[in-house]
């Protein structure tokens, strides 16, 4: 348990876990839809608040786990609640933490029927996710991981769009029947680390290379349809289409990383054999969905769709940075899942405010507004330029980590992964120009209203980590600097290992 | 005191059967139905911790044995309450389907006991006599002639999978020269090389494989679930399959390590229950059928628990299927609220149910994810260490399609939450408003998925002890 630092003081991982759930009970008994709005603002807010003392007391002179807090569960089965924070979660979390506010804010008049199931829905979701990107017990984060499904489903099925029922048995199918073998991996690593869950434990064992190849199969398939890796992205388009504009949030900012996380958490310290085996597959699958979500982006009518798409090109670089295996790879792969996150976060945020004044996703609809909405076109211009990884936003910094760190492995993947970057840069621009400008044959656009006060003090958050990422990095590359390095140590220490002891075998 | 429970039901029963000679009144039928079984649950609580042998050894009084009592009476009285005024059955022979209940209960109060074969050949008889006899008694303007084609199909699969289990004890009897479960326990575990050992062993078992409803001897489950009333079906859904459970440890666990053919070829029957189930239940349009198909794949899951051989996995199987009666019971309440005058309800018939009664469509929807073994409900939980329990054994490959199982459920399952909360009905559809003792019951039950989902340690401690008294 020495990875584990205890904390002594108070639960602040528990407390940021369980105020949304008690948040959720706290709002049963109220009848009133404008009583259930402020509760969940305050209460998110309050997780929020909370995540800044978590970041302010974060030691980035450790690798080890944090603010750890453990105690027994279920003792027949040695499961254990057992939670804590490294550089690698941190900034997740705290992002988690900071866009809930924001998505109540979003839905604030957007939901309009069946208000209080949303936002039980909303704080249940808050709990689950937190839940999985500190916990550290197996069996408690697959729990998270699978409950978290319930509440999105309602969340699209009740409050979206035409074809949420499509679209959200795909989401719940997808997801779940990815995430089955992920249960058998599961026991299996419990059963071969002596009856124990702990997922420190399991990392850096030398398990066989054809178990690991397995297990690498099973822990690929669960993260890969959640990230969405190419191929298994089809569920993104329609759920992002059909999610009300917190869902879309949720989903883009937040479920989409825990697949990248769960690479980087899991896959890489766990299997690290098959990782190396199988990394040239991975990266190829990541070129793949760069170029294929970048020509997809472009052919789009539906706003959402576009961003739908640009995320699964977005994702294909966080991947790409993960299985590069190097610092700045994963460095900057971390980076930008904080970076897509804020960034089509923010993007969603905006369509939905273009669609609650226009009732159209479609880009025909919103062409020409910019003389008539100042100030959310400068928001969206600026949330553009981020997406395709302008410099002097915070896309840029990850995108470039990333890339040099693909250049340093192999340059021929670097290249393919360049069109990639180019291709968001006109899908994007394509877009800003419609909205803001459009053609000669614009719809009459005069009696649409700019933002509202509550929209501003929405977005604006967004703009400000932006160009703080944007021009600032460090402190945020600092956070995760020493977890990283400290994985790629293990990394190259295990390879040198299993190497040695293959030079052992074929001398002998 | 060591036959308190079961001498408290055989009276109410008989004071049932007098009563059933005048024409009662509903109102106080359902009075002294309930007053009985409360009266019996109590006395199943204050017998827990009975120990003793009763009849020449053959009908044990252990822990083990008084905790199934308590959970089939626990049950049959949710049973009981929720079907409120019981509409689904024929008005005028209400006090002998109690009185047919009440018998069924007593035969599988003393299933739980019997460690005898003859014993549990009667008990077993008088249970599914009783039942065969309730499955016709539903009213036929609820379900036209549907009710006599399965009460009859339920007698003949019934007596055909009870005369597999005769053929098999002959065997046994033959084999071990004893009626006596512990008798056999010894004298077979050096005979498993015979074929007829094993034989004997899986045609024994063939009779609750009927009651639990495990493939091959589930044909009978979809159209008696389909053809019997609402009530009658969630009480066949149920509580048999609880006492089925009990016997089927008792009989498992006389299989020693030399009988790993038995174990395989349960382990086939779980695997192909499982598939099948699912399978089927995927294209159901009546909702007691689709649960009858779902309840098929989880008695596999439940088999999976049984051939570990281990007192962990009996365990684990004991806490399954009180979890699946749980689960169960909470769709069957909806079931029964919803079809207010005992109809059949197909699964677009709960178009809307978060307008007609968002309480009723949480239960609904929580039973079903349960059921689907979405966490943190007690049907993950369940799985999962169901799970564990068949990996420590090494049957890996049976995991593994165990939990692809679990991906094809989820379809139907969400299927049914999905009509019930995402699509609005069209015009206005009557409201549902459960009474209030059934409002308790579904709080209680919720509670209990709940709780054994997020805090199974206490329950699987009670019941470990249980398996611990007789092994």
């Amino acid at each position: 348990m020495d990875q584990l630092l205890i904390n002594q003081g108070f639960p602040l991982l528990s407390a940021l876990i369980f105020l949304p759930l008690a948040g959720a009970f706290v709002m049963l008994p109220f009848k009133s839809e404008e009583t259930c709005r402020y509760i969940s603002l305050f209460v998110t807010t309050l997780v929020a608040l909370l995540s800044f003392v978590l970041v302010a007391g974060f030691d980035t002179s450790t690798a080890a786990f944090q603010f750890g807090e453990t105690h027994t569960w279920i003792e027949p089965l040695n499961i254990n609640y057992t939670v804590g924070v490294d550089g690698i979660s941190i900034l997740l979390v705290a992002m988690t933490a900071l866009i809930l506010p924001f998505c109540i804010l979003a839905s604030w008049s957007y939901i309009k029927v069946r208000v209080k199931p949303f936002f039980i829905c909303l704080l249940v979701m808050e709990t689950a996710m937190l839940g999985v990107f500190v916990a550290l017990d197996f069996v408690l984060f697959y729990i998270l991981w699978e409950a978290m499904l319930i509440p999105m489903y309602l969340i699209i099925g009740i409050w979206g769009g035409p074809r949420k029922i499509y679209a959200s048995i795909k989401f719940f199918l997808y997801t779940l029947a990815g995430s089955i073998l992920l249960l058998v991996a599961i026991i299996w690593l419990y059963w071969k680390n002596s009856y124990s869950f702990y997922i420190p434990d399991m990392m850096w064992q030398p398990y066989g290379i054809t178990p690991q190849v397995l297990v690498f199969i099973a822990f690929f398939i669960a993260f890969a349809v959640k990230v969405p890796m190419f191929p298994f992205h089809t569920w993104l388009p329609a759920a992002h289409v059909e999610a009300p504009t917190a869902g879309s949030v949720i989903l883009a900012s937040i479920l989409l990383k825990m697949g990248t996380y769960g690479f980087v958490r899991f896959a890489l310290p766990i299997v690290p054999d098959a990782t190396l085996l199988l990394m040239p597959y991975v990266l190829w699958l990541s070129i793949a969905g760069i170029i294929y979500g970048g020509f997809t982006a472009l052919a789009q009518q539906d706003m959402k769709k576009l961003i739908a798409y640009s995320s699964v090109g977005h994702m294909g670089f966080v991947t790409l940075g993960i299985f590069v295996l190097n610092k700045q790879g994963i460095e900057g792969a971390i980076l930008q899942m904080i970076n897509h996150g804020v960034t089509t976060g923010a993007l969603f945020l905006c369509v939905g405010m273009i669609y609650e004044r226009t009732h159209s996703r479609e880009l025909s609809a919103a062409t020409g507004v910019g003389k008539y909405m100042p100030v959310f076109v400068t928001f969206l211009a600026f949330f553009s330029l981020s997406s395709f990884g302008f410099p002097g936003t915070n896309s840029f910094v990850g995108e470039f980590l990333v890339l040099a760190g693909t250049f340093e492995f192999d340059v021929t993947l670097g290249l393919a992964a360049i069109p990639g970057a180019v291709l968001a840069a006109a899908y994007m621009l394509r877009m800003l120009q419609k909205v803001i400008w459009g053609g000669p044959n614009n719809p009459d656009q005069s009696w649409i209203t700019d933002l509202n006060s509550r929209e501003i003090v929405t977005l604006a958050p967004f703009l400000l980590f932006v160009l703080w990422i944007g021009l600032s990095p460090g402190p945020f590359i600092e956070m995760m600097d020493m977890s990283v390095t400290e994985l790629l140590n293990q990394f190259n220490a295990y390879k040198a290992q299993s190497v040695a002891a293959v030079d052992i075998l074929v001398t002998q | 005191m060591l036959f308190l429970p079961e001498l408290i039901l055989l009276l109410g029963t008989l004071s049932l059967f007098l009563v059933s000679l005048g024409s009662p009144a509903i109102e106080t039928l359902r009075k002294l139905t309930i007053t009985v079984s409360v009266l019996v649950l109590i006395a199943t609580l204050v017998c827990l911790k009975q120990n003793g042998s009763l009849f020449f050894d053959s009908y044990r009084v252990d822990f083990f044995s008084q905790l199934f009592k308590f959970l089939i009476i626990a049950a049959t009285l949710a049973v009981l309450i929720f079907s409120e005024r019981s509409p689904g059955i024929k008005s005028d022979v209400k006090a002998e389907y109690y009185v047919f209940l009440f018998t069924g209960v007593l035969g599988l109060m003393m299933l739980t006991s019997s460690v005898e074969l003859l014993a549990i050949l009667v008990a077993l008889e008088l249970s599914s006599f009783a039942v065969y006899i309730m499955v016709p008694m539903r009213s036929s303007n609820s379900a036209g002639a549907l009710q006599m084609e399965s009460g009859i199909k339920y007698l003949l699969f019934g007596v055909m999978s009870t005369s597999f289990m005769l053929f098999g004890m002959s065997y046994i009897f033959g084999l071990c020269g004893s009626t006596y479960l512990h008798d056999i326990a010894s004298r077979i575990e050096p005979l498993y090389y015979q074929p007829a050992a094993i034989v004997a062993m899986i045609m024994i078992m063939a009779g609750f494989f009927y009651k639990l409803a495990i493939f091959p001897f589930h044909f009978w489950v979809p159209d008696v679930y389909e053809g019997a009333a609402n009530e009658t079906t969630a009480f066949i859904a149920a509580v048999p399959k609880i006492a089925a459970v009990a016997v089927m440890i008792r009989i498992v666990s006389l299989i020693s390590a030399e009988g790993q053919t038995v174990v395989n070829l349960l382990l086939v029957c779980a695997i192909c229950s499982m598939f099948y189930g699912n399978l089927s239940a995927l294209v159901q349009k009546d909702f007691k059928r689709m649960l009858g198909f779902s309840g098929i794949s989880h008695a596999g899951f439940v088999l999976f628990g049984l051939l570990t051989l281990s007192s962990q996995g009996y365990a684990t199987s004991i806490y399954y299927i009180v979890g699946y009666a749980a689960m169960n019971l909470a769709c069957f309440l909806v079931v029964c609220t919803v079809a207010s005058s005992g109809e059949n309800l197909a699964i677009e018939d709960f178009t809307g149910l978060h307008q007609r009664s968002p309480f009723l469509a949480i239960i609904l929807a929580i039973g079903l994810f349960a059921l689907a073994g979405i966490p943190p409900f007690v049907g993950f939980t369940g799985k999962f260490m169901l799970l564990v329990n068949a990996f420590k054994q090494g049957h890996v490959l049976a995991v593994v399609l165990a939990a692809i199982n679990t991906a094809i459920a989820i379809y139907y399952y969400l299927s049914v939450v999905r009509v019930a909360y995402c699509s609005d009905p069209e015009g206005t559809a009557p409201k549902v408003v459960p009474g209030a003792m059934t409002t308790a019951v579904s709080v209680l039950l919720l509670i209990v998925i709940v709780a054994m989902g997020i805090l199974p340690g206490a329950f699987l401690h009670i019941t470990s002890t249980a398996v611990g008294t007789i092994l």
